[in-house]
């Protein structure tokens, strides 16, 4: 017997593919006419041309929009991509799954799952006790907040797709490498003693199919949903960038953070785990950064603790960790942090 | 009567699912008694990996993410 899906379900498909394309044209048609557009506004400023301030609006005029744009449709691609998997799902994928290729595993599959930190304890008691090893847990836990749809479409929108593929690279490597280091050294009885009793049962959840037009409406609800919580954030960024680019003394920047600077990277790194702020914050400021004159790879580990190393990720946390475990865990990802920047700095 | 249990640490979506569930019986006039499992140990104790989870009557029948009102009607007749 064939199976096909119910006239409904295929007029419903239809009509949102439909929908889709023509969000997908507009799209494509706005964004060509936002450069001569933003030209056309800067050079209706009555600002004098050359002062700091013009600088800083036009920045602002050029990035704003911009920005919103693709990030709007990075969201949307990865909401959609996002519907094929599920936190449930991927622990099944990983379950008793060997370290080295669950770390990669867990990694990729950390991009690619659904996840909130408000999730975070629920999913991580809900990886281990389902035999899920440590590790492997660790790599997936560091993976899902650092490489994010938001920092990997601000990363394409604002600096090119070559250094947005370097972040992501970049912080696998770090998942990966992180995960495994805390596997090998065998920190199981670091865990709250609570953790360990649990015995999950697998969850029954009936694993519904979704038809095309479900997965494009969860792209949709992506869109609104995160695009509606981080807009002030990027505009309040991309407000910073806009004066870091209009004001700030590019010798003094280059000085401090240039390649030549060894101890930028550990400054960076040393500044940015306690710092709390999303990708939507931080990725306009180091935009302005790079223009003017920071080195990438110190840029690169500010950023990547910024994201991935948090104070109320770690409060979250300190409900299934022992501090000492979640010492080594920040201890060991900053350091692979650490190495990025450095290498970064060394290779470009 | 059903047992409507939502799991979940006290994020915001785990209140908005228990508000839109206790609004969804409301309008299909199913009596159910709603509690609220914050608890992480019960919580991993019911298998789920991502909040807000749904339990009906002892069954998990969703978890992660702002349940649809359509599947929460379907859940509430069932």
């Amino acid at each position: 017997m064939s199976v096909s899906a119910p006239p409904l379900a295929r007029a419903q498909d239809a009509k949102w593919i439909a929908g889709a394309a023509a969000a997908l044209a507009l799209w494509i048609a706005v964004y060509r006419q936002l450069d001569p557009f933003a030209g056309w506004a800067a050079s209706k400023l009555p600002l004098e041309p050359g002062s700091h301030l013009r600088e800083a609006v036009r920045f602002f005029i050029y990035d704003a929009p911009k920005v919103m744009m693709l990030l709007t449709l990075v969201v949307f691609a990865m909401g959609v991509v996002r519907s094929f998997f599920s936190p449930q799902r991927t622990r099944a994928l990983l379950a008793g799954r060997r370290e080295g290729v669950g770390n990669v595993a867990a990694a990729i599959l950390g991009v690619f799952t659904p996840f909130c930190s408000c999730s975070a304890v629920p999913l991580f008691v809900g990886f281990v006790s389902a035999g899920v090893p440590l590790g492997v847990t660790f790599s997936f836990l560091i993976a899902a907040p650092m490489i994010n749809e938001v920092a990997l479409g601000l990363l394409f929108g604002l600096l090119g797709w070559r250094i947005a593929a370097a972040y992501l690279v970049f912080g696998l490597a770090v998942a990966i490498v992180s995960g495994w280091i805390i596997g090998r050294m065998k920190l199981e009885h670091w865990l709250e003693p609570w953790v360990r009793a649990v015995r999950a049962a697998p969850s029954d959840l009936p694993d519904h199919s979704l038809t095309l037009a479900d997965r494009l409406r969860a792209g949709l609800d992506a869109v609104r949903d995160i695009v509606g919580r981080v807009w002030p954030w990027i505009l309040a960024g991309v407000g910073a960038g806009a004066l870091i680019h209009g004001y700030a003394p590019a010798e003094l920047l280059g000085e401090i953070m240039g390649r030549g600077a060894w101890w930028s990277v550990p400054a960076a790194v040393l500044i940015g785990v306690p710092m709390y702020s999303n990708a939507a914050g931080i990725i306009p400021v180091v935009e302005a950064l790079l223009a003017k004159g920071a080195a990438l790879g110190t840029v690169l580990a500010f950023m990547m603790s910024v994201i991935a190393l948090s104070l109320p990720e770690m409060i979250i946390l300190r409900n299934v960790l022992t501090p000492r475990l979640i010492a080594v865990f920040v201890g060991v990802v900053a350091t692979g942090i650490l190495a990025v920047g450095f290498l970064f700095n060394a290779l470009f | 009567m059903k047992t409507v249990k939502i799991l979940g640490p006290g994020c915001k979506r785990c209140g908005d699912t228990a508000d839109m569930v206790q609004a969804e019986a409301d309008r299909l006039g199913v009596a159910i008694d709603l509690k609220k499992v914050t608890d992480y140990a019960d919580i991993a104790g019911y298998g789920v990996a991502a909040t807000p989870g749904v339990v009906i009557d002892g069954k998990v029948v969703h978890a992660g993410g702002l349940p649809r009102p359509e599947d929460v009607a379907k859940w509430l007749a069932g």
